[in-house]
C-alpha cells in the first residue's frame, strides 16, 4: 500500500473553497498593507477566543501576529526571523511563533516600510495561552504601543460560567470599549455591535454546518488540512458580511459534494481525528503522508482554537457583550482543560465515526502539547482508540524530520490496515471497556 | 525531628542540617514527620508559584510546597505523559501523583495549582485524571491589576477555593481561623525577611544555600513549628560574625518555580559571587507587608496579592512592570550584577530573559544567563562559567 499509493496532484485539495478563502483573506491583507502606510487605526489581537467584534465596531483593523507567524512558516520564510529573535536572547525552547513574529518586527516587517501596520493598540486577549501575555508584552515594549489586557479566567468549573467570571470579563471589555473610544474619538454604538455580532453568528452557523457535513462518508473536505481555509475567515474576519457570505458559499459547495458522494480524497479509507497544530513549514509534505493512505481528517481540535461552534454556541445580537464574554470564557479550545479536550476528542471520534486519533505534538505550543502522552494513554488504553503520536513543530522547520515522520505514519496505517484485513473489529469489540460507544468500537 | 520550642536546637549549623535533611524528603515523608507530633494531620500540596496557604492552614491542613522532587524520586511513568521538552518539575510532580506520594493514603487531601504557565495548567488536569480521589484545585490568579474589577474577582476566586476546600474537609473554614493563620504566616514572612536582611547587610552571616534550605523547610512543616525554628536560626545568625569576602554581589533571578539544587546555589557562591537578593520560593514570602488581620480575611489576602506582593515572571501587572521590579531589586540590594537562572524549558523565565537583558543592558548592569534542572548533579562547567564572569567584573 504505502509503496504504491501516490498523493493527489497539487491542485486537487478542495480548490473551490480554498480560492474563496484566499479571496477574502487577500482583501484583508491588502487592508493591512494600506494601513501600514496610511496609519489607519489598527490593533493587535490573538486568535483564540477573541473579541474582534469590538474592534470592528470602531472600524479598528484587527492584526493577528499568530496569522503573520503562520504565513511566514507556510511560505517557508520563518527561519531567518526565528534566528534574528534568537540573536537578541530568545531561547531555542521559546515558542517559535513568537520568535518568527518578533524577528519579523525587528527586521522592519511592521510599520510603514513593512506589510503589517504598527498597531495603535495592543489588545491581549489572554484566553488560556500564557505565552500570549509574554508575546504582547514584548510587542508593546518593542513597538512602544499601549497594551490593553483582557484577563479571561480559565475554565475550572465544568460547563458553567460563573457570574463572577462573566462580570470580570465584561468589565474588562467595557474598558476596551473605552480605550477604543479614546483612540478613534467615536462613541460606542451598541446597535452597530449587534449587527456585527449577527454576522458572527451567521458565519458560526456556516462553520458548524460545514463541520457537520464531515460526518458523511466520504467527508467532503479534510477537517484538518482544509479547515485552514475556514479558520482565517472565522477568526480574523468574523463579524463581517464578507465572512458570513464566505461560509454560505463554502457550505453550499460542501453540501453539493456530500450530496454527490464526493470526498476530500477518492476512496476514503481511513477517518481520523487530529489533535494539535500542523507543521506549517512542511504543510503539504505532511498532508501527503496521510493522503497516500487515503486517510481523511473528519474533525480536529486545532480548528477550534477560536471557537467550538460545532457544539452549538453562537454570538447573540440580543446579548452582544455577554455573548462575546461567554465565547472568550467557555466556547473555545484554548481556555479549557486537558480533560475537557479529551471529552471533545471522544465526541469527535464517536459522532464523526473516526477510526483513529493522530496527535501532532509541537514543541512550540505547550498549551497543546504538555500532557499529550497522557492523552495517548487515555485513548489507547482506556477507550481502545488507535492513536498515533508524532512530533515536530508548527513554525520552526528545524524540528521536522520527513523520513522519520513517514516511517511512523506508514507503520501506523499499515497496522490499522492489517487489523482490518484479519477482521480484528470483532476482537476489538470483545476487549473494549464498557461505556465506549459503538462508534468508537467501529473505529478500530 | 521536632522544631517545637526546646533547648535541643540552638546553633545555626544544627538547624540548617535539620532543614537540609527535611528538604531531602518526599512530600509524604515530610508529612509523616509532621504527624509524629500531630497525629492525623493531613497535607495539601501547593504547586508554585503562589496560593493562599493561610486558607489551607485554616482548614486544619499542612500546606506542603511542591518544588519538584529533585534526585529524590526516579521518574518512570511520568516521562511517558510529558514530553522531553517539558520542564522537569512537571514530570516529577506528576510522578508524585502517579506513585501515590501525594495520594489520600499518604495523608494528602489534595493539591492546588495556579495559572502560572501552560504546562502547569495542563499538569493540573493530567494529575487530577491520574489521581482519582485526590482533590485537585486550579486557581486562576488575576493577570490584570489595572481593572477595578480585579479586586472583586480575586476575592471571589479565593472564596471559591475556601468553599471548595471546606466542602472537601467537611467543615467550614471560618474567618477567625483564617485570621489566625494570616497572623502566623505574617510572622513566618517577617522572620524570612529578617534572615534575608541579615544575608544582605552582613555578608557571610548565612550562606544562600542554607537560607534557601530554611525557607524550603518552612514549606514542608507546620508554620507553628517553623516560627520557633526560624527565631532560633535568626538569633544564631545575628550572633555570627560576618565573613567579608572579595566577591561580586549578585541578584539571582528566574528560579521562582522549580527549585534549583542547593549545590548549584553553593556553586554560585563558591565561584566568587555573593547572592544578596533572589526570587527563590518567592510565592511563600510574596507579601512585602503584613496582611491585615482585621476585617474580611479573604479580601485581605486578595488585596495583598493584587497590590502588596512582589513581582514575578508569571504575572502581568501593567502598573508594576517586571523589568522595573528587577532594576529596583538590583538597586535596593546594591548588587553589582544579575544572574538570570532559569529552569530548563521554563518559558516564563526564558521569555523574561529577553526584556530583562534589554533593561539591564540599558542600565549598564552586567548579567549572566544560566539554566538549571532539578536533577542536575555536576556543577563544574557552571562554576567555571560563573568564575569567568566574576573575574571579568572583579579584575575589569
Amino acid at each position: 500500500m504505502p509503496t504504491t499509493a501516490q498523493p493527489p496532484a497539487a491542485n486537487d485539495y478542495g480548490s473551490v473553497v480554498h480560492d474563496l478563502s484566499r479571496e477574502v483573506m487577500t482583501a484583508w491583507m491588502t487592508q493591512l498593507q494600506d494601513a501600514a502606510r496610511s496609519g489607519a487605526p489598527s490593533a493587535y489581537m490573538m486568535v483564540s477566543g477573541n473579541c474582534v467584534e469590538i474592534l470592528r465596531c470602531f472600524d479598528i483593523l484587527p492584526v493577528f501576529p499568530e496569522i503573520n507567524a503562520l504565513q511566514l512558516a507556510i511560505r517557508k520564510k520563518a527561519l531567518p526571523y526565528i534566528l534574528k529573535a534568537e540573536e537578541i536572547g530568545y531561547a531555542s525552547d521559546n515558542c517559535a511563533y513568537v520568535k518568527a513574529d518578533i524577528g519579523y518586527t525587528l527586521l522592519e516587517g511592521v510599520g510603514e516600510n513593512g506589510l503589517t501596520p504598527r498597531p495603535s493598540l495592543i489588545v491581549c486577549n489572554f484566553v488560556g495561552c500564557n505565552v500570549y501575555i509574554k508575546w504582547f508584552e514584548h510587542c508593546a515594549e518593542m513597538l512602544g504601543v499601549p497594551l490593553v489586557m483582557i484577563d479571561v479566567p480559565f475554565v475550572r468549573q465544568g460547563e458553567a460560567v460563573s457570574t463572577g467570571d462573566l462580570h470580570y470579563v465584561m468589565a474588562q471589555l467595557r474598558g476596551l470599549i473605552a480605550a477604543c473610544e479614546e483612540l478613534t474619538g467615536r462613541k460606542f454604538d451598541i446597535d452597530r455591535l449587534r449587527e456585527i455580532v449577527g454576522y458572527s453568528a451567521r458565519a458560526e452557523a456556516g462553520w458548524s454546518r460545514a463541520k457537520d457535513l464531515c460526518k458523511t462518508r466520504p467527508a467532503p473536505f479534510d477537517c484538518y488540512f482544509d479547515s485552514i481555509n475556514m479558520m482565517g475567515p472565522i477568526n480574523a474576519l468574523r463579524g463581517t458580511k464578507e465572512a458570513a457570505d464566505f461560509f454560505d458559499a463554502a457550505v453550499a459547495h460542501y453540501e453539493m459534494m456530500a450530496a454527490r458522494g464526493l470526498g476530500a480524497t477518492d476512496e476514503e479509507q481511513f477517518r481520523v481525528v487530529f489533535e494539535g497544530p500542523p507543521p506549517y513549514p512542511y504543510y503539504r509534505n505532511f498532508r501527503n503522508l496521510f493522503a497516500a493512505w487515503k486517510a481523511v481528517c473528519v474533525q480536529s481540535t486545532y480548528s477550534t482554537v477560536g471557537g467550538t461552534w460545532e457544539f452549538g454556541f453562537r454570538h447573540d445580537p440580543d446579548r452582544p457583550l455577554e455573548s462575546i464574554a461567554e465565547q472568550m470564557l467557555l466556547h473555545n479550545l484554548c481556555n479549557r482543560t486537558m480533560q475537557e479536550r479529551y471529552r471533545q476528542i471522544r465526541r469527535y471520534v464517536e459522532e464523526w465515526q473516526a477510526d483513529a486519533l493522530v496527535i501532532h505534538s509541537v514543541k512550540s505550543c505547550r498549551l497543546f502539547s504538555a500532557g499529550q502522552g497522557d492523552m495517548r494513554e487515555y485513548f489507547t488504553k482506556e477507550l481502545g482508540v488507535p492513536t498515533l503520536m508524532v512530533e515536530s513543530d508548527l513554525e520552526d522547520p528545524r524540528y521536522y524530520a520527513e523520513a522519520q515522520m513517514k516511517n511512523r505514519i506508514d507503520a501506523f496505517f499499515e497496522s490499522l490496515q492489517y487489523k482490518r484485513l484479519r477482521g480484528s473489529a470483532a476482537e476489538a469489540r470483545s476487549v473494549s471497556p464498557e461505556g465506549v460507544s459503538d462508534a468508537v468500537r467501529r473505529g478500530r | 525531628m521536632n522544631f517545637s520550642p526546646g533547648p535541643a536546637i540552638t546553633s545555626a549549623e544544627e538547624i540548617i542540617r535539620e532543614c537540609r535533611a527535611l528538604v531531602e524528603l518526599l512530600p509524604s515523608q515530610a508529612l509523616a514527620r509532621a504527624r509524629e507530633s500531630r497525629p492525623g494531620l493531613r497535607g495539601f500540596g501547593v504547586f508554585p508559584v503562589y496560593a493562599p496557604q493561610e486558607i489551607i492552614h485554616a482548614a486544619g491542613l499542612m500546606p506542603v510546597g511542591l518544588f519538584g522532587a529533585g534526585a529524590k524520586l526516579e521518574t518512570t511513568r511520568a516521562d511517558s505523559r510529558f514530553q522531553s521538552f517539558i520542564c522537569s518539575i512537571a514530570r516529577s510532580t506528576l510522578e508524585l501523583f502517579l506513585s501515590g506520594d501525594l495520594g489520600r493514603e499518604s495523608g494528602f487531601e489534595g493539591a492546588v495549582f495556579s495559572s502560572i504557565c501552560d504546562v502547569a495548567r495542563n499538569l493540573c488536569s493530567v494529575a487530577g485524571r491520574n489521581a482519582p480521589g485526590v482533590y485537585v484545585e486550579y486557581l486562576h490568579l488575576p493577570q490584570n491589576a489595572a481593572t477595578p474589577a480585579a479586586r472583586e474577582y480575586t476575592r471571589r476566586e479565593f472564596a471559591r477555593f475556601r468553599d471548595n476546600l471546606a466542602g472537601r474537609v467537611g467543615r467550614p473554614i471560618d474567618d477567625e481561623a483564617i485570621r489566625r493563620s494570616i497572623a502566623l504566616y505574617n510572622r513566618v514572612r517577617e522572620l524570612i525577611c529578617e534572615l534575608y536582611t541579615q544575608r544582605q547587610e552582613r555578608p557571610g552571616s548565612i550562606r544562600t544555600a542554607d537560607l534557601f534550605a530554611a525557607v524550603l523547610a518552612g514549606t514542608c512543616m507546620m508554620p507553628e513549628d517553623f516560627v520557633p525554628m526560624a527565631e532560633a536560626l535568626l538569633a544564631s545568625v545575628r550572633e555570627h560574625a560576618p565573613v567579608p569576602r572579595d566577591t561580586v554581589n549578585v541578584v539571582l533571578e528566574g528560579a521562582f518555580c522549580e527549585a534549583p539544587p542547593l549545590d548549584l546555589i553553593d556553586a554560585i557562591e563558591s565561584a566568587g559571587c555573593q547572592i544578596v537578593e533572589d526570587d527563590l520560593a518567592i510565592g511563600w514570602r510574596i507579601f512585602r507587608k503584613d496582611v491585615p488581620v482585621e476585617g474580611d480575611p479573604v479580601a485581605a489576602l486578595a488585596d495583598a496579592y493584587l497590590a502588596g506582593s512582589a513581582y514575578t515572571s508569571v504575572r502581568h501587572d501593567s502598573t508594576r512592570p517586571r523589568t522595573r521590579g528587577l532594576l529596583e531589586r538590583v538597586e535596593a540590594s546594591r548588587a553589582d550584577a544579575v544572574i538570570l537562572a532559569s529552569a530548563k524549558f521554563c518559558e516564563p523565565a526564558l521569555f523574561d530573559y529577553v526584556l530583562f537583558r534589554r533593561a539591564l543592558d540599558e542600565r549598564g548592569v552586567p548579567h549572566l544567563k544560566i539554566e538549571f534542572e532539578e536533577k542536575m548533579w555536576t556543577f563544574e562547567r557552571l562554576r567555571n562559567e560563573i568564575e569567568t564572569f566574576t573575574e571579568s567584573l572583579l579584575f575589569d
